[in-house]
């Protein structure tokens, strides 16, 4: 074997470790790696109990009810499980009905989840306004077609 | 042109694509390509700019802010591709002795940096009005954050030793180390819940992004290519320029 030989197996048996080593670390944190939880997860697994966590969906269409004292009552969804969420406080200018949201805080008793923060989330798309509202006048608008956010699809 | 004589040491056998390797003919065809890639970049650059902040329309959702992503995506690119050309140089200096393996990897790091630095200052300028944050700890931003720290850690290491030969193949080792980055920061969106949204553009099927919005995109992301070449290719060769101004200096002092 030649010193070039050796070299590049050693560089690439290094490799190999490294990368075995990251998939190990970041398969066995992957519950903590996660920004947040989709509704089903909270469904199959809950919320920690009077810890701070992270839920996100899409808000779903017509849930968004406003309440005194700048309260704001939502569902966040992922297509199969829903989440109601209080809050209190400014909305980001992308929250929209629709479209994704992130909100941390705790779970309350009743199962409303406690916002503290609510952050947009901006799904993949990018089109003209002029495309969007031509889309929504033909009726080729299919925002959960599969195409929307991820979290749509369930997990 | 003349050959710069102290980094063109022979390596131990000369295999047929040993030869973009050496110094001297690096310099020959660099020096025909760096206008080309400077000339180039302009263009895009000025093309792009026109087209993406000007002409090219608001989305429907993010207004004028989508105007952002025509910086943010190019220099996301490059910093990915930057760091796979720095491990590339790291693997040829390392494995195969490359003169300019060393030379490379030098010249890419600082460049690679300002991309990735780039990156993370529009994004988090873009975060600000659309998310509502400037920054969270989701899954891709926190491991473009590390890319910036190993970019960070490659000049210093390559600094850090009297040596300068030791200091380019600790860098070098760091760099090949830092490789399984690249796929957790390219795949971070797919594997976990993030606050970033998926790829648009390099996604399976259509584009998730306009035509009128994916044009100037692309224009963009070429004028950074090009930039980049032009910038890691003057400061290859100024690099060995002034390893031969060295040389010289030593003969002549040996000389007296």
């Amino acid at each position: 074997m030649t010193r070039k030989r050796r070299r590049l197996y050693i560089a690439l048996s290094g490799l190999l470790c490294i990368a075995s080593a990251a998939a190990l670390i970041l398969t066995a944190f992957e519950d903590n790696l996660v920004f947040f939880y989709s509704p089903s997860d909270v469904q199959a697994k809950g919320l920690p109990e009077g810890r701070t966590a992270r839920i996100g969906g899409l808000v779903q269409e017509g849930s968004v009810e406003h309440l005194d004292g700048n309260r704001v009552e939502f569902v966040v969804t992922d297509g199969a499980h829903d989440l109601s969420v209080v809050y209190q406080g400014a909305l980001p200018d992308l929250f929209r009905e629709g479209q994704g949201v992130v909100a941390e805080g705790q779970a309350g008793d009743n199962g409303v989840f406690q916002a503290r923060e609510v952050l947009a989330r901006h799904d993949e798309n990018y089109m003209p306004a002029e495309v969007a509202d031509a889309l929504k006048e033909s009726g080729e608008w299919r925002p959960e077609s599969g195409e929307g956010p991820r979290e749509a699809e369930g997990q | 042109m003349t050959r710069a004589t102290s980094t063109s040491r022979p390596t131990a056998s000369a295999g047929s694509w040993h030869r973009f390797a050496n110094p001297g003919r690096f310099l020959r065809i660099s020096g025909h390509v760096y206008p080309w890639s400077l000339g180039l970049a302009l263009l895009c650059l000025g093309v792009g700019l026109v087209w993406s902040l000007g002409l090219a329309p608001a989305d429907y959702q993010q207004g004028d802010s989508v105007r952002i992503m025509y910086v943010h995506v190019p220099a996301a690119w490059m910093a990915l591709f930057a760091y796979s050309l720095l491990a590339a140089a790291g693997a040829s200096l390392l494995i195969w002795r490359h003169p300019l393996g060393g030379v490379a990897a030098t010249a890419i790091a600082p460049v690679g940096a300002a991309f990735t630095f780039l990156a993370l200052a529009t994004g988090s300028l873009w975060g600000k009005p659309m998310w509502g944050t400037w920054w969270v700890w989701d899954a891709r931003l926190t491991s473009v954050l590390i890319l910036l720290f190993l970019y960070l850690g490659h000049m210093a290491l390559t600094h850090a030793f009297e040596n300068a030969e030791r200091g380019r193949k600790a860098a070098a080792v760091l760099a090949l180390a830092g490789v399984v980055n690249l796929p957790i920061i390219k795949f971070s969106v797919d594997w976990w819940n993030t606050l970033h949204q998926p790829a648009s553009v390099t996604r399976i099927g259509t584009p998730a992004i306009h035509e009128a919005m994916l044009w100037p995109l692309l224009v963009m992301a070429g004028g950074f290519m090009f930039f980049f070449f032009a910038v890691v290719l003057l400061r290859m060769r100024a690099a060995l320029a002034a390893q031969r101004a060295e040389a010289l200096d030593r003969r002549i002092m040996l000389g007296r």
